[in-house]
């Protein structure tokens, strides 16, 4: 329905005491007796079609790619993380899920390239509203989203996730930090993807 | 000898017997029927419905049952507290009772002695299912009344509106079976149909009986009285536990006693279709149940198919509808049907019989005639631009075409 261009609402002086506005509301037309029993085929016909829903428990349907699930801390291809403990994911955080605490890598203890590291890394899931703000904000992709979403448990205590919940798994040519650097790369080289697997002197201890 | 004759010579423990596999029919009917319903209503909106809890979910309705009767039970304290524990109790019992009389299966052999599954055969058997049916109302009313609480009252008041206006037009249309059958024994009301269905010969009565049952049992499209939506859960809002789960039995038991009286009266009862050559001798006996059983299954997927498909009505139509529509039309189809009942019974000639009701056709059709040149005289008038005939109704402006509407009538209106 448009509304005719000329039309010009009516002063308020116009409506007398007892006058309410309307405008004529269309009455759809009858359908007639066949046309009011149409509804009763369709739900007698829909009996016998497939059922749209999936078994859950059973089977899983897979998400979309880009799901936001839990989240996941990445290493880099030769086993270190890549968490910085920077803190941003934390601060971008709308719903304060997130609690990092950061330390500084030494010779000994090596857990990521460069300087500092996420000694503690903790994510609130009974918080967490699984906005993806902390994964803008990872300056080093350190942090990402997977699809897993069957994140449901019986006390308050399991749903805060700490680091060893949230770190990826070991992949081939990956070895378990802490271990030194890949020789003669900075971590310039590691963000841009130079190393490509762990090396045999990096297998210390 | 006939079945009232039948029954009559029952020893008492034989009563006793078929008193409790008519009890536990109703059970079993219910728990398998809550099952049943929500599977098709499943199946009809393309989703698998419960199928968890044991095979095919079978056992759903009673794992809800055990976990409804595990729960908290809550007296409210505004609540009288003799008529709130009572009001499930009627609800209940009163659903039970109206079972007596129907006849579940002809002469059959029970413990050596010929009988039929029948609990007992009394002359006034339908009139004794609508007197029960009336105090089952008591159940609803005394429920909304005494939980002490606005929602329950509103949904009490609406439900026993409902059930009894419901209750004329049902009554109503059993007026013709009763005149065809000379009876108002299930029994000879079965027998009287051996050769052709009440269904068919007395369509509209059927018509009438099928529309007001949906209703007496507060059924969707008629469940105003449970309009989720404005009164929570109508006169049981205020139940919990074991007292919910008595008016939901309540409410299941009597969707199967008035399928099973509808069978009864209307499609032959326990007898096999006529005209396809079941004799008693093959497939008689006990094999009438599954006749009987097949009927009300048959009604109660009609049940389902009207939740599963219609809207729930607006009260007011509903109730014009009971009161303007079913009730004027019974009364004069029981008119026509007691016309030509008495003419066949004279024996008058076939050409007064056929004189008679081809004038009730034409003056059907006159009326028909006249109510659709009004219609279209009303849509000519509204495609002219003549707004006087079209009934306005007031309603809030919008940014569109705005004209107004002289409403002096309404007093205290504050405008300016």
């Amino acid at each position: 329905m448009t509304v005719s261009e000329n039309l010009e609402p009516l002063k308020p002086k116009e409506l007398g005491i007892n006058d309410v506005e309307f405008y004529e509301v269309e009455q759809t037309p009858a359908v007639g007796f066949l046309g009011s029993m149409k509804g009763f085929w369709v739900t007698f016909s829909t009996m016998f079609k497939k059922p749209l829903t999936v078994e859950y428990p059973e089977v899983k349907a897979p998400t979309e790619e880009r799901f936001h699930g839990r989240h996941q801390l990445n290493r880099h291809p030769d086993g270190l993380e890549k968490c910085i403990g920077c803190e941003l994911c934390a601060w971008a955080c709308p719903a304060d899920a997130i609690y990092v605490e950061g330390e500084t890598n030494t010779e000994e203890n090596r857990m990521s390239p460069g300087e500092r590291y996420g000694k503690v890394y903790q994510i609130n899931y009974l918080r967490c509203v699984f906005c993806g703000l902390c994964i803008e904000a990872c300056p080093t992709r350190a942090l990402t989203m997977t699809n897993e979403y069957e994140l449901a448990d019986d006390t308050r205590a399991k749903l805060i996730f700490e680091k060893q919940d949230l770190l990826a798994p070991l992949r081939q040519g990956m070895l378990m930090p802490p271990h030194p650097m890949y020789p003669e790369m900075t971590d310039t080289n590691y963000y841009n993807g130079d190393v490509k697997q762990a090396h045999p002197s990096q297998e210390t201890q | 000898m006939t079945t009232a004759e039948l029954i009559g010579a029952d020893p008492g423990w034989l009563i006793a017997v078929k008193a409790l596999i008519v009890f536990a029919i109703c059970v079993l009917l219910t728990l398998m029927s809550v099952w049943g319903e929500r599977r098709i209503v499943g199946r009809m909106q393309q989703r698998p419905g419960p199928n968890r809890v044991g095979p095919f979910g079978l056992i759903q309705a009673l794992a809800d049952g055990v976990k409804l009767a595990l729960k908290e039970d809550i007296i409210p304290t505004a609540a009288d507290k003799v008529v709130f524990v009572l009001a499930p109790i009627i609800s209940a019992t009163t659903c039970f009772m109206s079972f007596a009389v129907i006849p579940i299966t002809g002469e059959v052999t029970m413990f050596g002695r010929q009988t039929a599954m029948q609990l007992t055969d009394i002359p006034v058997g339908v009139l004794y299912i609508l007197a029960i049916a009336s105090v089952g109302v008591y159940g609803i009313v005394l429920a909304g009344w005494s939980s002490g609480s606005t929602y329950p009252l509103l949904g009490g008041l609406r439900s026993s509106a409902q059930v009894i206006s419901y209750e004329i037009a049902m009554g109503l249309s059993l007026v013709a079976v009763f005149m065809y059958a000379g009876s108002m024994s299930t029994s000879d009301i079965v027998a009287a149909q051996s050769s052709w269905w009440y269904a068919v010969v007395l369509f509209p009565s059927f018509a009438i009986y099928v529309i007001s049952m949906v209703g007496e049992t507060n059924r969707a499209p008629f469940d105003l009285a449970e309009a989720e939506g404005e009164l929570v859960g109508g006169f049981h809002t205020e139940y919990s536990s074991l007292k919910f789960a008595l008016f939901f039995l309540a409410e299941y038991v009597n969707i199967i006693a008035v399928s099973a009286l509808a069978t009864t009266l209307f499609l032959g009862g326990y007898k096999a279709p006529p005209g396809l050559g079941f004799t008693e001798g093959w497939l008689g006996g006990w094999f009438t149940a599954i006749w009987f059983f097949l009927k009300v299954l048959t009604f109660f997927f009609v049940f389902v198919w009207l939740r599963g498909t219609l809207p729930r009505l607006r009260y007011d139509q509903f109730m014009q509808f009971g009161w303007k529509v079913l009730i004027p039309v019974s009364i004069l189809w029981i008119l026509v049907v007691a016309t030509l009942r008495v003419l066949s019974l004279q024996n008058a000639p076939r050409a007064i019989v056929i004189a008679f009701a081809s004038t009730i056709v034409f003056i059907i059709m006159a009326v028909n005639v006249g109510f659709e040149s009004a219609k279209k005289k009303k849509e000519q008038a509204i495609a002219d631009g003549d707004n006087k005939s079209v009934p306005k109704f007031a309603v809030p402006s919008l940014p569109m075409e705005v004209s107004t509407i002289n409403v002096s009538q309404k007093v205290g209106d504050d405008r300016e």
